[in-house]
């Protein structure tokens, strides 16, 4: 029987109006990586803010070595040996790297009190060597990318010489070569006896790391599996509470006249000699590691960032957008990646975001038409099947999947031929996402011609008609759907040669 | 995707670039007044530049702070007045007090404003240039309201308190003296002390501050009550210097000593700030304000060309900024 | 899509909400401030008294629309003083030059809507710049251009008909007052009832999320940056003419006034949030107040640590109102 370092039982943390958790129980065994998984909004992060300090508890018990004790706040669950890398990385860029592994708790000189500053570079040092880093110490933090800063938290938990290290979707951000990079970090760490928490959306993720397996939904605690135990389908099933039997549409595959060309698309330092088109009623996946260019291309398009050479043509007329407002004007839409901070007004209610983007449509000369605009936005946010009670509620109410359908209902707002959609079922949850592929089918069964940029491979090889793949800010493949695998997409986005021009 | 290593440590950081840009463009001005009159570089005149410059500096190194955590104190000039102004009616109702006591009492009447300020910001979270805005008119008000409107002059005040700003350490001016110790202190304190780097880290990531347990809040609360200190020791030395304490003494100086900073390279956006750059602000603005009336030109031009610069400075480190990016994206060869 | 489930579009009205408005608080404000003046002097609350009164605080209330705008979009302007002193000085030294003064006038609105323009510009170009660096630079320069065209002069003499404007008329009405209503109606429905106040709105919750839904962000900052401008410049028509002269020191402290105004007015400083009733309102709380407390003989030092207690007091009551549970979590 292995031994128990952490447990708990029993917790209930409620926030005004909402029961967070709702007795919750977990067990973490020393030495061993323990995936935790649950739908967004299923008290996950609550529930590691409760083990960091973070939050404390509204009843229940914690118990570590079996002694019961609370944090009361972050430093002292630090000092109790819980440290946690958080997903959005949480890094003080304007910093040395030395100093954001340190931060909160340097090292000082015996009698002067003074920070030591030779001894924090040298252990900083050190600490980045045994993982293999590969940077110096004394690089200011906002100059590295962001799987390296990962690398730093992982530097400073081990410099807190933690027991317990919680890691909150690390691989959100990571590049599949940068995750296995980070598999392999994560592994040394456990063989070094200490315990993990490991937080993923990705299935695949835990299906490689996890020794054991909890999962939480609806702020309640479902169960806990051995890795073997439980195959990816039990484990949606546990986590949605419902079988999910088509979890992508029917494709019909009719594509008409070509919409959008782009030909030899390039701009220095993102991306060069970008060539493809889509066809009305095609899905084009664009796909490739986060990171080639994919993201870059389409803003370019978009005309929210410039392009140095090359051009577009749009049903066969050469057009330059130079903003936004023109591209709109021709019939594109661009869905973009972070919904909360490009995509919604949280502060607004869900029907003045639909209208947004059409306000001259809702104004005769110089007034808005209030009436106009309540009936068209109830129109979309219906036919999206946004699940709220009424238009005007506000958009941070939402669940993430619901506040993804209000953007797509803003893209809806206006004529459209072309539509670009920017990772668009990131950080959603599994139900959610199949509501979001079945919108997608039906734009495409609908005539739009439609861009997909994603990093997910079932999602690629389940949605779309056609893939371009691309790798450092090139095209290295363009693939049909039908005559592809997940073997050869990858290896067009990470092995295959580039081209320098 | 392979990344280039970043092992080689370039010849200069780019805050360092900057900072030699300023250098070269001191020693320009400098020049340039010099070839026009020769009083410029003299003892004298040198001295004398720093003597006027010592207060802004002072004060420089206070305000460097708050804007670090992403602050700004807009109170300060006010703060200046006040606190000069009830000195100075200390020292005229006790003749004897030791100037020592004068420029303590200074100190403090100063930190109650920064506290002040510093809860306002801190704890109920007014965005700083609202509360300091606020704070600005009340403290100002305040002045007129203890001196009941009247000045308190020259001879109202005791020789050994003048003496604070016209007396001599080692052969250098007092107030030259106590502009370098405060940067020593303040180069020890941001570079060596764990409060010192903390704050920097609250400018430059507050909710990872937040998240890693440091006290967010006290810290920039600390960064207000240091610059109301500071700003308190400046009013002593200013009306010491002056030889009045005046209703309207320092009104505007906040937007002097925000100029040096902004000139010295601090970013108004937060966590970044050097005490080299700093020095080179301070005295850059000084030069400005001694050099513009022994080349002949008006007084009244000093405001708009002093304006100029600062917008000059602003837009060239944007402009510079945006040529490394470009370079920058010129060598990772796509 | 299978289970189409109906949305309401229908608002619900709630009596309560209407009744929570931070403008009744405002009213109520204004009541006592009423009263109290009235225990005061015997005169103050007649009618003619009332009327009359605004022309003496309402000069600087004309750029109290514009930092309405600027506000709501989450920035700051600290330049109009400044900009009130250039236009002022520009158009009194134009008049003295021999031009006439009808486009002295014009010439005065002119240097305002460039000034503002060029804070726009400054803003729209580098964005990286913050606003408050760009206005703090502008503020600095215009009073630092007006004290080289003017040094320390007055300058003055002008025709008898434009001292109407501050000082005279119709139909018992100040002109002053007309005028002012007049520009609350235009910018009440601009920001309120056009696509380009939706924006404005929209702007200052989120910028970002404007962009990417194709609004023209450059534009609306320009727009408002330049209208800010604009209205200090007809600020400074009506001060000038109050004053009878001008020099490069007036309207000093103005930005600070009338911040005030848009905060007490209800204008949430972080942006998004504030409607242009409030600052209309707060516009005569605090001049009505500064009118009374001269009337019980307080001395102007003591208004001012009033204001800058109202600035702090008001900014404090409307994060209370604004975001209760927020402020808990954060205490």
């Amino acid at each position: 029987m292995p031994k128990t370092l952490l447990e708990l039982k029993n917790i209930v943390k409620t926030f005004p109006g909402v029961k967070a958790l709702d007795g919750v129980q977990f067990n973490l065994h020393q030495g061993e990586i323990h995936g935790l998984m649950g739908e967004n909004g299923a008290g996950k992060s609550t529930f590691i803010k409760i083990i960091t300090g973070v939050y404390q508890p509204d009843g229940g018990e914690i118990l570590l070595n079996g002694q019961p004790l609370r944090f009361s706040t972050p430093m002292d669950a630090q000092r109790h040996g819980v440290a946690a890398i958080y997903q959005h990385v949480t890094c003080y860029p304007d910093l040395s790297v030395t100093e954001n592994i340190f931060m909160g708790h340097e090292k000082l000189r015996k009698v002067t009190r003074r920070i030591d500053w030779t001894r924090m570079h040298s252990e900083a040092q050190k600490l980045l060597n045994q993982l293999n880093a590969g940077f110096r110490s004394q690089i200011r933090m906002g100059d590295l990318s962001v799987a390296r800063q990962q690398i730093v938290e992982i530097a400073k938990a081990l410099s807190t010489e933690a027991k317990i290290v919680i890691m909150d979707e690390p691989t959100a951000a990571l590049t599949q070569h940068e995750s296995q990079e980070l598999y392999r970090i994560t592994e040394s760490l456990r063989d070094h006896g200490v315990s993990i928490i490991f937080i993923s959306h990705r299935l695949e993720d835990i299906e490689r790391l996890a020794d054991r397996i909890t999962v939480f939904r609806d702020s309640r605690y479902i169960g806990t599996w051995q890795a073997g135990q439980i195959n990816q389908n039990q484990l949606i099933v546990a986590m949605v509470g419902r079988e999910i039997t088509q979890m992508y549409p029917k494709h019909s595959k009719n594509p008409g006249d070509e919409v959008l060309r782009v030909e030899n698309l390039t701009r220095t330092g993102y991306f060069r000699g970008v060539n493809f088109q889509v066809r009305r009623g095609e899905i084009l996946a664009l796909t490739g590691l986060v990171g080639a260019g994919r993201t870059e291309v389409c803003e370019a398009i978009f005309g929210i960032a410039p392009f140095d050479d090359g051009s577009i043509f749009l049903e066969g007329k050469q057009i330059q957008w130079s903003s936004p407002v023109d591209a709109q004007a021709d019939g594109l839409a661009f869905l973009p990646e972070d919904r909360q901070k490009q995509g919604l007004i949280l502060e607004w209610e869900i029907g003045k975001n639909i209208t947004l983007p059409a306000l001259k449509y809702f104004s005769n000369l110089f007034w808005m038409d209030p009436n106009r605009e309540a009936k068209e936005a109830g129109r979309l946010a219906s036919k999206l099947a946004v699940k709220a009670p009424s238009i005007f509620a506000k958009a941070a109410t939402l669940s993430g999947g619901n506040q993804q359908k209000v953007v797509f209902a803003k893209l809806l707002i206006r004529n459209l031929k072309v539509i670009i959609l920017d990772e668009p079922t990131k950080g959603v949850d599994i139900g959610a996402k199949a509501a979001i592929y079945e919108i997608i089918e039906n734009l495409a069964a609908e005539g739009y011609a439609v861009i997909l940029i994603s990093s997910e491979m079932p999602e690629v090889l389940g949605m779309s008609d056609r893939i371009v793949v691309m790798k450092q800010g090139h095209v290295t493949a363009e693939l049909i759907t039908d005559q592809t695998s997940q073997e050869e997409i990858l290896n067009a986005a990470m092995v295959a040669e580039v081209h320098h021009a | 995707m392979p990344e280039k290593p970043l092992n080689q440590r370039k010849f200069l950081q780019p805050e360092q670039l900057r900072e030699l840009g300023l250098l070269l463009f001191i020693l320009a001005i400098g020049l340039a007044v010099q070839l026009r009159n020769p009083v410029f570089l003299s003892i004298s005149n040198i001295t004398s530049l720093f003597t006027n410059t010592a207060i802004l500096g002072i004060l420089a190194v206070g305000m460097m702070l708050v804007l670090v955590t992403r602050g700004i104190d807009l109170s300060i000039g006010a703060i200046i007045a006040f606190t000069g102004m009830v000195t100075a009616l200390t020292v005229a109702r006790f003749p004897g007090l030791p100037p020592f006591v004068a420029i303590l009492e200074g100190i403090i009447i100063g930190m109650v404003f920064g506290a002040l300020s510093g809860i306002l910001v801190a704890r109920l979270d007014v965005l700083p240039i609202i509360a300091t805005l606020g704070m600005m008119n009340v403290v100002r008000g305040l002045t007129y309201v203890v001196s009941g409107g009247q000045w308190v002059s020259s001879y109202q005040m005791s020789d050994g308190f003048k003496a604070i700003a016209t007396g001599k350490l080692f052969g250098i001016n007092n107030l030259i003296v106590i502009a370098i110790v405060v940067y020593i202190v303040a180069a020890y304190y941001i570079r060596h002390t764990r409060v010192g780097r903390r704050i920097y880290a609250v400018g430059s990531n507050p909710e990872a501050a937040e998240i890693s347990g440091l006290p967010r809040r006290r810290l920039i609360f600390l960064a207000y009550l240091i610059m109301g200190g500071l700003s308190g020791l400046a009013g002593v030395l200013w009306v010491a210097k002056f030889a009045s304490a005046q209703g309207n003494t320092a009104i505007g100086y906040e937007l002097n000593v925000i100029a040096a900073c902004i000139l010295g390279g601090v970013s108004i956006s937060g966590g970044v700030g050097r005490i080299f750059g700093l020095i080179l602000g301070t005295v850059l603005l000084g030069i400005l304000n001694n050099a513009l009336p022994l080349i002949n030109v008006s007084p009244f031009w000093q405001m708009g060309i002093q304006g100029l610069v600062i917008l000059a400075a602003v837009i060239t480190n944007v402009l510079v900024r945006r040529n490394t990016e470009r370079d920058a994206l010129r060598r990772r060869a796509i | 899509m299978s289970d189409v489930r109906k949305i309401s579009i229908e608002k619900e009205w709630s009596w309560k909400g209407f009744f929570l408005q931070w403008e009744w608080l405002l009213v109520l404000v204004l009541i006592v401030v009423f009263l109290v003046n009235s225990l005061i002097s015997p005169y103050f609350l007649t009618l003619s008294s009332l009327i009359q009164t605004p022309s003496t605080f309402l000069d600087k209330a004309f750029i109290v629309f514009p930092m309405t705008m600027v506000i709501i979009l989450g920035r700051i302007d600290i330049s109009v003083g400044s900009t009130v002193a250039l236009s002022a000085v520009v158009m009194a030294v134009s008049y003295n030059a021999g031009v006439p003064m009808p486009v002295a006038m014009i010439i005065c609105l002119l240097v305002g809507t460039i000034g503002g323009g060029l804070n726009g510009l400054l803003l729209t170009q580098f964005k990286e710049l913050s606003h408050v660096i760009v206005t703090l630079a502008s503020m600095i320069i215009y009073r630092g251009i007006a004290y080289i065209i003017l040094g320390d002069q007055a300058s003055g003499g002008f025709p008898d008909w434009y001292s109407f404007l501050g000082w005279g008329s119709i139909a018992g009405i100040p002109f002053i007052l007309i005028v002012f209503a007049v520009a609350a109606v235009i910018f009440g429905l601009v920001l309120h009832k056009t696509r380009f106040g939706r924006s404005v709105y929209g702007m200052g919750f989120n910028s970002t999320t404007c962009e990417y839904s194709g609004l023209r962000t450059d534009r609306v900052t320009l727009i408002v940056f330049t209208l800010a401008g604009l209205m200090s410049a007809v600020t400074a028509l009506f001060l000038t003419s109050r004053m009878g002269s001008t020099r490069p020191n007036v309207a000093t402290g103005y930005e600070l006034e009338v911040i005030t105004m848009v905060a007490l007015g209800g204008v949430s400083t972080s942006g998004g949030i504030g409607k242009i009733g409030g600052p209309i309102l707060a516009v005569f709380i605090i001049g009505y107040l500064s009118y009374g407390m001269g009337l019980a003989n307080i001395q102007a030092p003591v208004v001012l640590v009033v204001i800058g207690l109202l600035l702090i007091v008001s900014v404090l009551a409307m994060k209370f109102r604004v975001s209760p549970k927020k402020r808990k979590l954060a205490m």
